[in-house]
């Protein structure tokens, strides 16, 4: 790969399951990229393609029947799998932020939204007045564009986008390296997407912080990633930079995804992918796409295809691309 | 033009509770809507949460009962409706709801929800009879009977349960559907599909179509009149082209300039979007236009009184006083303007 700026974080063969009566369920299977530094990457797919499970795992988040089958996770040099679970606590919203689908859920209905904010503060160590306090969370929410008396109000009595605004002021507290969105905006309507990601935005500049944003809306992926991962039933079948995988898709899943997708430039026929994601619990043999491919041909379903850079900056996952010498 | 369904003036009003106390809102200000069956049309409605887009689909299928105002269909209310009428109503409209998961009983085959229907307006004579309509109506809307027909829910996918939820609809051939957002539970590749399935509903089954959304792109891709709510009142309404790609009503031009395009080239335009949404929906902004307190535009008069539909083009209203000096349409005919 080449090297633009410093790898922050690294994700090598990452394999998540989930087990069931009926056996395991590889819901991530050898998952491997990285994220340079101050870089908006995105994870896109269907449901159940394993995108969020694969933001999960990166903060060590699976719960059982879940489990980090194998693989390696390095955050600036650091093997995140192989942290004790105390200094994981640590890294946790301290390194890695994660801003939760349906995060503004997530808040406590009882407690007023600032406060909620210091006692994350407080449970990584941090020490100050209340007046400190007070003063650091109204900045944080004047950068996340909410007002600094916001803070003093309970969760119902704001709104979805506000509520989401808090989840990110919380995120950026500790001015984390590397924080992962997962589907922020999913429950928002567009004109409230638009501002919340604006706002996203505008505090990863500030920051420096490399983002994950992770989402099944190419729309959305469109105007705010940098490179795109392209998942498919656990795997990643293309990572490119976002102009490319929309000028000239390489993977056919992706290039079909493209195809299917409604804009307001053309009216065209609707054409969805014909078929099934596979059953996860039992995916074919070969490239897990060869059922759905049009381009299918005899290798493809026996011999699993690996991600391999095809030219620069693009890799693919596909046996239409001649293997590198 | 023979109107089957109509809103005439149609207020909701929620809330306000035993004494009064409780806060009343707005859900859907003077509403008027003709949707007729020929020609078939689709209609899109498109509105954010709180627009009143589904208070209108609850209105139109006479699950609530207007505030205000009447739906008619075929010249009579529901409450004036015998028995027989409103057993044919049931048949005539159909409807396909949000979430596919919701709409099924865990226990019962799939067939069940197409064999229901087949039973209670008496469609087949012959079990052969009956399982040859289930054949035909998920035939019409892609899916393979071998594939679907003996499952579990569960055993399906989202897109294929909502796509039997279209087969459904098709089996007692209704007159008239509403669709009331039935693509946005459903991935990407799949939406296409059930968009499709409902086009071959409208263009080779004559159905007419009132496609509910909060999605612009779908309902522009599959419309021929659109009709923009904003906290319960019509912002803009008209040709679907005319509407989406030269939006008039600043809510509307806000709106469409929000919507991420998937082409990186095409970036999202100068943000400076003032966020205060707290004043939409409620009584309180009674006499103004809903969009006042978001509006760049506001003039003086914006919030004393509601502005009327401003006939803009042949085929477009919209009710904005940035647009006065053209004739005003009558609420009550607004669809008078639609393309056909």
């Amino acid at each position: 790969m080449t090297i633009k700026s410093r790898d922050l974080l690294e994700v090598k063969d990452l394999r998540v399951y989930f087990h069931t009566r009926h056996g395991p369920v590889k819901a991530v299977d050898g998952v491997s990229f990285r994220l340079h530094e101050g870089e908006r990457f995105g994870l896109v797919g269907e449901s159940g393609s394993g995108k969020s499970t694969t933001g999960l795992a990166i903060l060590r988040l699976i719960k059982p029947p879940g489990k980090i089958e194998g693989g390696e996770i390095r955050l600036a040099g650091v093997d995140v799998l192989g942290l004790s679970e105390p200094a994981m606590r640590k890294t946790r919203l301290g390194d890695l932020a994660l801003v939760a689908q349906g995060a503004m859920n997530s808040l406590n209905p009882v407690m007023r939204v600032g406060d909620q904010i210091v006692d994350a503060l407080q449970d990584h160590g941090v020490q100050a007045s209340r007046k400190q306090f007070a003063d650091r969370i109204g900045q944080l929410f004047e950068r996340v564009g909410l007002r600094r008396h916001d803070a003093n109000r309970f969760p119902h009595e704001l709104s979805g986008g506000m509520k989401q605004r808090v989840c990110i002021a919380l995120a950026i507290s500790l001015r984390p390296k590397v924080i992962v969105a997962d589907e922020p905006t999913s429950a928002l309507d567009v004109v409230v997407q638009r501002q919340v990601m604006d706002t996203l935005t505008d505090v990863q500049t500030d920051l420096g912080a490399a983002v994950i944003l992770i989402g099944h809306d190419m729309g959305l992926m469109a105007q705010f990633v940098q490179r795109l991962g392209v998942m498919y039933a656990g795997e990643l079948v293309e990572i490119s930079p976002m102009d490319d995988v929309y000028a000239e898709p390489l993977h056919p899943y992706t290039r079909l995804l493209i195809a299917c997708l409604p804009s307001l430039e053309q009216k065209g026929v609707f054409a969805g992918i014909p078929g099934l994601p596979p059953s996860l619990l039992s995916p074919p043999a070969g490239c897990p796409f060869n059922p759905r491919c049009p381009h299918v041909m005899d290798r493809c379903r026996v011999e699993r295809p690996v991600l391999q850079e095809v030219a620069p900056d693009r890799w693919v996952a596909c046996h239409l691309y001649p293997r590198a010498a | 033009m023979t109107a089957v369904l109509e809103a005439r003036h149609v207020t909701k009003i929620y809330g306000g509770g035993f004494f009064g106390r409780r806060r009343r809102t707005r859900a859907l200000h003077d509403f008027s809507l003709r949707v007729d069956t020929d020609p078939p049309s689709i209609t899109a409605i498109v509105g954010e949460s709180g627009s009143g887009k589904t208070t209108l689909a609850h209105l139109l299928l006479g699950l609530i009962a207007p505030t205000l105002g009447e739906v008619v269909y075929q010249g009579k209310t529901f409450r004036a409706m015998s028995g027989e009428e409103r057993r044919a109503f049931r048949r005539d409209v159909q409807v396909i709801f949000q979430d596919p998961y919701d709409a099924y009983n865990p226990f019962y085959k799939v067939d069940h929800v197409l064999a229901k229907p087949i039973a209670n307006f008496q469609l087949a004579t012959s079990r052969r009879d009956s399982v040859k309509l289930m054949e035909e109506a998920l035939e019409a809307v892609g899916l393979r009977p071998a594939d679907t027909l003996g499952r579990y829910p569960h055993q399906l996918s989202g897109g294929q349960r909502q796509r039997i939820m279209v087969a459904r609809a098709l089996l007692v051939k209704p007159r008239l559907i509403i669709a009331d957002e039935p693509v946005s539970m459903v991935d990407a590749s799949l939406r296409a599909t059930i968009l499709g399935s409902l086009r071959t509903l409208n263009q080779d089954f004559g159905i007419s179509i009132v496609y509910i959304t909060h999605d612009v792109t779908t309902a522009y891709q599959i419309s021929q009149n659109i009709i923009v709510l904003y906290g319960g009142s019509v912002s803009e309404a008209g040709d679907v082209e005319l509407v989406i790609q030269q939006p008039k009503h600043p809510y509307t031009q806000l709106l469409i300039g929000s919507i991420p395009s998937p082409n990186p080239r095409h970036h999202w335009k100068s943000r400076a979007v003032p966020f205060d949404t707290s004043a939409v929906g409620s009584l309180s902004s009674n006499g103004s236009c809903k969009f006042v307190a978001r509006c760049p535009f506001a003039m003086p008069r914006c919030s004393q009184l509601h502005p009327p539909l401003f006939q803009t083009d042949e085929h477009r209203v919209v009710a904005c006083y940035l647009h006065d000096g053209v004739p005003i349409t009558d609420a009550r005919v607004m669809d008078e303007v639609f393309v056909r």
